[in-house]
């Protein structure tokens, strides 16, 4: 992406002060229209807000967005049939490349059929015949707030979504998480599409559908396509700085009693409910049921989210601890033929 | 005061039993139990066998509410005195078998206490659940709690009602009492709602150990909420849930639920309001486990409970 940088000396004759100011401008990019919209619910059966908000969509025939052709999806249809994350295996991990493309037998499990058959509902992930943006509901039993995540701080169509979300919605705070793995690795449903994020609302217990959570959610998809709306209708977009990104960086696992091999601590109420805080060396991370605390012995000051999500107990992961940044985007408008 | 002459004799509380994990997914009493097992110093009391059990293991190991049917409505007379067999719905089988070891239900040998240790997704706070109004050693040991832990309070919900009170697994015991601790996600464990729970326990266990020495407790009232109805969600035709807990009622378990304030939000933003007679006071709002069970919340009235003095026999 090239980027010009200008220097503005401005040489006032009155007082004789030089004053420079420095403007960093991307070139302006354009983009083609997204004229095929997917919108997922229910790929986790128990997140409720995505399993309703969908639903509620379909009772509406809401089927286009300006321009742009709508297509909702109950992902999950088994899943969200017995309110629960999966009946198999966890589908939002089965879209990989390699996943993708395996074959299928009798022991095949229900949700990687599913992933293929979305595959190909949606997709096909890389191929021209895509969804040009996809986006996947979730929900979380963190304190996360309105969370956007996605693979990439270059989408973007993304980047300029996540823009206008953070600066119209001010029910909850308004964040973007980015995962660094290359499109062949990206495993989550949001990958199919040539642009693609999930939107993730908590804190919502999972079987439970929240007023003021779902609420969120409905805000936000409803500026994801008020945007799509005037981008394809032309709208100029201008560039600028978005603020609020945490990159991926490790996992913080639960510590187990080394002798039954059962977690042996809670997350410590100091950390609880403060996704996104500052997590510094020293600071309480665990309070083991003996009464002991834990503390962070990380060098980086990080921050942590995802903080006891119930999904990953099953994997042991406490909380994921991210890094900051700032991210400038350039101007964006669609592509005219 | 003036002594009374009617005090209340009990046996002492020889046996206590502490349930967890009758919901395999709440999380707070499958960890304190087999915390227990393992080591149970901190609820043992002088003069008791305080015992930990878990009660619905396959739940727990699959970290689900129940696996066939619901324990904590599985020890009906019907089921209790059921021919056994493998036939049976696993926690019916796990009904008759705990009836066995804590009971049986209803006679002399039944064991004297039984703690349930629930969690609940609604906003509760530390709620402590009464079966009987009758129950004069329940009352002074929920007073005693009340006192202990205030400031901070501890709600006492009576499910004595005709219809909406259900066969628990405490009820096995001659005095059985059900603790409800939230608001927690099913799955979940929070360091502050264990930590409540543990509380709680410890102070029931003070009461225990304090009757078993003798000690007589004078009358007192106790403040409850009496359960009145079950309210579930609008629906439509194919009995779809059309509408939301409403956020000015979302969270307000306890509170007052005045005849016109706003009760449901449908998912396009309509508001549907209470029409009831009087004033309520809902708890088990938005509760997880209640959406198949057709329960959005249940509604209750205030009362104030005699309980008259008690001492050990």
């Amino acid at each position: 992406m090239k980027q010009t940088h200008r220097i503005t000396i401005q040489a006032s004759a009155k007082d004789n002060r030089k004053h420079t100011s420095k403007i960093w401008q991307m070139e302006p990019v354009s983009l083609p229209a997204l004229s095929r919209v997917a919108l997922c619910g229910g790929t986790h059966g128990n997140e409720m807000s995505g399993v309703y908000l969908v639903r509620e969509l379909q009772r509406q025939k809401l089927e286009k967005a300006g321009s742009a052709t709508l297509t909702t999806v109950i992902s999950n249809p088994r899943a969200v049939q017995v309110c629960k994350r999966y009946t198999d295996t966890d589908l939002n991990r089965c879209f990989t490349d390699a996943i993708l493309s395996s074959p299928v037998t009798d022991a095949t499990p229900y949700e990687v059929r599913r992933a293929q058959e979305l595959n190909t509902l949606l997709g096909p992930k890389g191929n021209v015949g895509a969804m040009d943006l996809l986006c996947d509901l979730h929900n979380t039993t963190a304190n996360m707030g309105l969370s956007l995540i996605s693979y990439s701080v270059q989408d973007w169509v993304i980047m300029h979504i996540y823009r206008q979300i953070q600066r119209k919605i001010t029910s909850a705070p308004v964040r973007f998480i980015v995962l660094d793995l290359p499109l062949a690795d990206a495993y989550s449903q949001d990958s199919l599409g040539k642009h693609g994020f999930s939107i993730e609302v908590g804190p919502q217990p999972h079987g439970v559908v929240r007023a003021d959570i779902f609420n969120i959610m409905k805000e936000a998809v409803d500026q994801t396509l008020d945007w799509v709306q005037c981008f394809n209708s032309g709208c100029a977009f201008e560039g600028g700085e978005v603020d609020n990104v945490y990159t991926f960086v490790k996992s913080v696992y639960y510590p187990r009693d080394p002798e039954t091999n059962q977690i042996a601590a809670a997350i410590h109420p100091q950390l609880q409910d403060r996704d996104f805080c500052l997590l510094h060396p020293g600071d309480p991370m665990f309070l083991m049921f003996s009464g002991e605390i834990l503390k962070y012995e990380g060098e980086e000051v990080l921050h942590p989210f995802f903080v006891n999500e119930c999904a990953y107990y099953e994997k042991s992961i406490a909380f994921h601890l991210a890094r900051k940044m700032t991210v400038t985007i350039p101007p964006l408008q669609v592509k005219r033929d | 005061m003036t002594s009374s002459t009617n005090v209340s004799c009990f046996h002492e509380a020889r046996r206590v039993a502490i349930f967890g994990g009758t919901h395999g997914n709440e999380m707070s009493g499958v960890t304190l139990v087999n915390l227990w097992i393992q080591n149970g110093k901190e609820i043992q009391r002088k003069g008791v066998e305080t015992k930990p059990f878990i009660t619905n293991p396959r739940a727990v190991e699959k970290c689900t509410r129940y696996v066939d049917t619901d324990l904590n409505r599985a020890f009906t007379t019907e089921n209790l005195s059921a021919p056994s067999g493998d036939d049976l719905p696993y926690e019916v089988q796990r009904a008759q078998q705990i009836n066995e070891i804590f009971g049986p239900k209803g006679s002399p040998e039944a064991y004297d206490v039984i703690f349930d240790l629930h969690n609940t997704t609604s906003n509760m706070g530390c709620t402590l659940i009464l079966e009987s109004s009758k129950d004069y050693f329940n009352l002074q040991m929920m007073h005693y709690i009340k006192n202990a832990i205030a400031p901070d309070s501890c709600p006492v919900l009576l499910t004595e009602h005709p219809l909406l009170k259900y066969s628990t697994s405490r009820s096995v015991a001659k005095h059985p009492i059900g603790l409800e601790v939230g608001p927690q996600p099913q799955g979940v464990l929070r360091s502050n709602i264990f930590e409540s729970m543990r509380v709680v326990l410890k102070h029931a266990l003070d009461f225990i150990e304090l009757f078993n020495k003798g000690l007589e407790f004078p009358p007192c009232t106790v403040d409850v909420f009496r359960v009145s109805e079950k309210m579930d969600y609008p629906r439509d035709t194919n009995g779809n849930i059309i509408a939301m807990v409403h956020p000015n009622l979302q969270d307000c378990d306890w509170e007052p639920l005045n005849p016109g304030d706003p009760m449901f939000q449908t998912f396009d933003g309509t508001t549907i309001r209470y029409e009831g007679a009087g004033t309520v006071y809902p708890t088990f709002i938005n509760e997880a486990a209640y959406y198949e069970k057709q329960q959005a919340f249940v509604t209750t009235r205030r009362e104030t409970l005699a309980a008259g003095a008690i001492k050990k026999t």
